[in-house]
């Protein structure tokens, strides 16, 4: 499945009001009013605070009816996703890599009670506190678990300003779709930057009474006569029990793989090596391909735009024409582990990172292939 | 004022009920011991909803502690919530359905330890919510731990030779501590173990019910009631403990209304 | 055509707003724009600095090692940001405060006394549109009409009325503008 290119195919319908420079952070948070999200609950964390400041600003609530609720705290926050979502509403929360570790609990609850929600972690290099800047160290966190249990979230990585807006949507419908949570992956350096985005139209918030049609078959919308209780719970005390409801995500999990997976592909048909990355690193690379193909080295990208499910089969498809990938992230070398498993060794799998809030250059990604893949052939 | 009075006959007669459980419980057996004060709390506030006429719109929250289990037995729509996070998910349902009634239904362990910070911060809010608050003065469920709310010197299996005040801390009253609260509207606190006891803990909680019709904020009924396996005593005899020792630390009464 | 600037200076002389200004104005000639800034708790009197980038194509990185011009407004920005400029670029600075002048022979250089210029116009905030009114015309990337259309954008609505007094200090800038390296 390709993806499409920024901007182009939207410019003829999009009304000039709505083309606006935007900090991907304001950006995200304007799509959600106009998502037609039915509520917000955050906690402040730099570098995503713009997106509770923005929503307050907005007053969606004289827009749409949106709820914008400052919490006490991260948990807190998700915990009230977590009702709201139960109610059957949009529900979503944003952090940053901290907040989204205290969240975890709440998170892998919404997974298990099979509840859909949005919950956006803007990146900052870690762990502990670490630093304010952006990095891609929360890799493994959002796409293997995160919390205890086997779950999984729908995970999607912006790379543009653009795609922090258009995401919102995009995970809303994944969510409610196969009624599990939905993470957009994003960082520091894309949640600050300002870029033109097209604004989406609004879409209308359900009422009560669509909620209760639609949803009403499981949601906590009041007991009605005419149906049994709803009860939201990821309890099971009798294992049998708990094992089948394990079955039965893992089937779920396994039809989001089969149908939901998205990735961009630039320059790969000729490429002799490829990079893998995926949000500001892959603005990074596109970048680096540039410089590489001025250079006479044949490089290409795939950049995951689902990071859950993995684009493993594109990556997979290549392994036997290209000499070798590289994957460029702002961390350790999380993602590389699953370039790996889809490459499963018949071609060499290399990774460049950079840690702790640094952002690697165009250049030095040239530099580390040419070392890592290049040269040391 | 006219009086009717009773006969044994009526009792008897025939197709005359005196007594019907609410249509709000279901028919599941509850897993709560013999003796334990939950089944009558579950039952006042499902009679409430009932007599209220707000069963369709009442949407509760069960904790973790022995009532993480209640929505086996209440028959509303019920969500579970993560251990002390109940005010939090209520406070997400309230939100987005204000017109909804939403109550917590949570144990000392879960509301006066854990959730501290939902429970101040709800309250704090003002939500326009109804907590049921159980204090027992123990962890039940897990098998009879000490609580923030276990007496000084009284015994739990961490707290094996009774609680030392001086390292373990004091016995919390919370109740007290959110009745500053401005956004809390009404605080009492209530028990269930004698008939005497049960009528006033209804209207109790049939006012925090009417507090949330009427937009007052955040109701909480705080209910001591007992544990006579966590405490380790026969149901009679925890009763009896119960009136000598929880309620001398825990007077029973409004503390705001 | 793609223009990859960095500005920097001091916190409160209008470095992000005058790339947002820039990259508003960009938009308004249907360019792609791209505005990555150095985030952080940075205070009045700390550094700042903004990478804008205008093209007419899908901006690739918005983060960059090398710029095609370097609008310079302090000397630890000088410091920084002489070497990151492509040989043949442009470098504009503002030599109020600076000790080291920039030595490179393979760029263009050119001052703008804007700090000067701004007390001349009583209004020390006109600082940042009196270095992009240089800037501008020594790189003529977007038209004064969208330049007009940008500020309208950029600046709520409560300081619209602010939009000539900023017009004229882009004017003064453009006149002032000094080129003391050419290629």
């Amino acid at each position: 499945m390709k993806y499409f290119q920024k901007g182009t195919h939207k410019k003829s319908k999009t009304k000039m009001e709505d083309v606006k420079l935007m900090k991907g952070n304001e950006a995200l948070a304007e799509a959600a009013i106009r998502a037609g999200a039915d509520a917000y609950f955050g906690y402040p964390i730099t570098p995503q605070s713009e997106v509770i400041e923005y929503l307050m600003q907005e007053r969606p609530e004289d827009r749409t009816g949106m709820i914008v609720l400052q919490a006490e705290s991260e948990i807190a926050a998700i915990n009230m996703v977590y009702g709201a979502a139960g109610a059957g509403k949009k529900a979503m929360t944003s952090s940053s890599s901290p907040g989204i570790s205290l969240k975890q609990e709440g998170i892998s609850y919404l997974a298990g009670s099979e509840l859909p929600c949005l919950i956006v972690n803007v990146v900052r290099a870690g762990p502990g506190l670490g630093t304010i800047q952006p990095g891609q160290s929360d890799y493994f966190q959002a796409t293997k678990g995160g919390g205890h249990g086997d779950y999984r979230l729908i995970v999607l990585a912006p790379s543009t300003v653009q795609e922090m807006a258009d995401f919102v949507d995009l995970s809303f419908e994944l969510a409610f779709k196969y009624r599990n949570p939905a993470m957009i992956l994003s960082d520091g350096a894309i949640g600050q930057m300002m870029e033109k985005v097209y604004l989406p139209e609004q879409k209308k918030r359900l009422t009560n009474e669509e909620i209760i049609e639609k949803y009403g078959s499981w949601a906590t919308t009041g007991k009605t006569k005419n149906r049994e209780r709803n009860i939201i719970t990821s309890l099971a005390l009798k294992p049998e029990v708990m094992e089948k409801h394990n079955i039965h995500l893992q089937e779920k999990y396994k039809r989001i793989t089969e149908n939901e997976v998205r990735y961009e592909e630039l320059q790969c048909e000729d490429a002799d090596y490829i990079l893998v990355a995926y949000g500001s690193s892959a603005r990074i690379c596109q970048k680096t391909v540039q410089l590489g193909r001025e250079k006479g080295i044949k490089i290409g990208i795939i950049r995951p735009i689902t990071l859950w499910p993995y684009p493993s089969g594109i990556i997979a498809a290549y392994a036997d024409k290209v000499k070798g990938f590289l994957s460029v992230e702002m961390n350790a070398g999380q993602m590389v582990e699953d370039v790996r498993l889809a490459v499963n060794g018949k071609t060499p799998v290399e990774h460049f990172g950079k840690m702790g809030g640094i952002i690697p250059t165009p250049a030095e990604v040239l530099e580390a292939l040419e070392e890592k893949l290049i040269l040391n052939k | 004022m006219s009086t009717t009075i009773i006969t044994p006959e009526d009792i008897i007669k025939k197709g005359k009920i005196v007594f019907k459980k609410t249509e709000n419980m279901t028919d599941n057996t509850l897993s709560y011991c013999p003796g334990c004060g939950h089944g009558v709390a579950h039952r006042l506030v499902m009679e409430v909803v009932e007599e209220m006429g707000i069963t369709e719109k009442t949407i509760g929250v069960a904790p973790v502690g022995c009532s993480v289990l209640a929505y086996d037995f209440m028959n509303v729509d019920m969500t579970q919530a993560a251990h002390g996070r109940a005010p939090a998910v209520a406070t997400g349902i309230k939100r987005v359905f204000p017109e909804k009634y939403v109550f917590t239904y949570q144990g000392d362990g879960d509301l006066a330890a854990i959730g501290t910070a939902e429970t101040i911060h709800a309250c704090n809010r003002g939500e326009n919510i109804v907590i049921i608050f159980i204090n027992n003065g123990i962890y039940g469920m897990t098998g009879g731990q000490m609580a923030p709310t276990t007496l000084d010197g009284m015994k739990s299996s961490t707290s094996p030779y009774g609680r030392a005040v001086e390292t373990m801390g004091y016995p919390l009253k919370i109740t007290e501590m959110v009745a500053a609260l401005p956004g809390v509207s009404y605080a009492t606190r209530q028990a269930v173990h004698q008939a005497k006891y049960v009528r006033k803990a209804k209207k109790a909680i049939q006012k925090a019910f009417e507090n949330q019709r009427d937009e007052k904020g955040t109701s909480i009924v705080e209910i001591v009631s007992n544990c006579n396996s966590g405490w380790k005593m026969s149901p009679e005899k925890a009763n009896e403990w119960l009136d000598e020792n929880m309620l001398t630390y825990f007077p029973l009464g409004d503390i705001k209304k | 055509m793609t223009e990859e600037i960095i500005i920097a200076g001091f916190g409160g002389q209008g470095v992000l707003s005058m790339g947002k200004i820039l990259a508003y104005s960009g938009i308004m000639q249907d360019q792609e724009v791209s505005w990555m800034p150095s985030y952080g708790p940075e205070m009045r009197g700390g550094t700042a600095n903004v990478a804008v980038i205008l093209s007419d194509e899908r901006i690739s990185s918005p983060i960059l090692n090398e710029y095609d011009t370097a609008i310079i407004l302090n000397q630890q920005s000088m410091d920084k940001f002489e070497s990151k400029v492509k040989p043949g670029g442009l470098l504009l600075y503002d030599p109020n405060g600076i000790i080291r002048h920039p030595k490179r022979k393979d760029i263009n250089i050119a001052t703008i006394e804007g700090a000067k210029e701004a007390s001349l116009l009583k209004n020390k905030r006109t600082f940042n549109m009196i270095v992009m009114g240089a800037y501008l015309k020594l790189h003529p990337l977007v038209k004064m009409e969208n330049v007009h259309r940008g500020l309208e954008k950029s600046l709520p609505k409560r300081h619209h009325h602010l939009i000539p007094l900023n017009e004229d200090a882009i004017q003064v800038g453009m006149q002032k503008v000094k080129k003391v390296n050419t290629l």
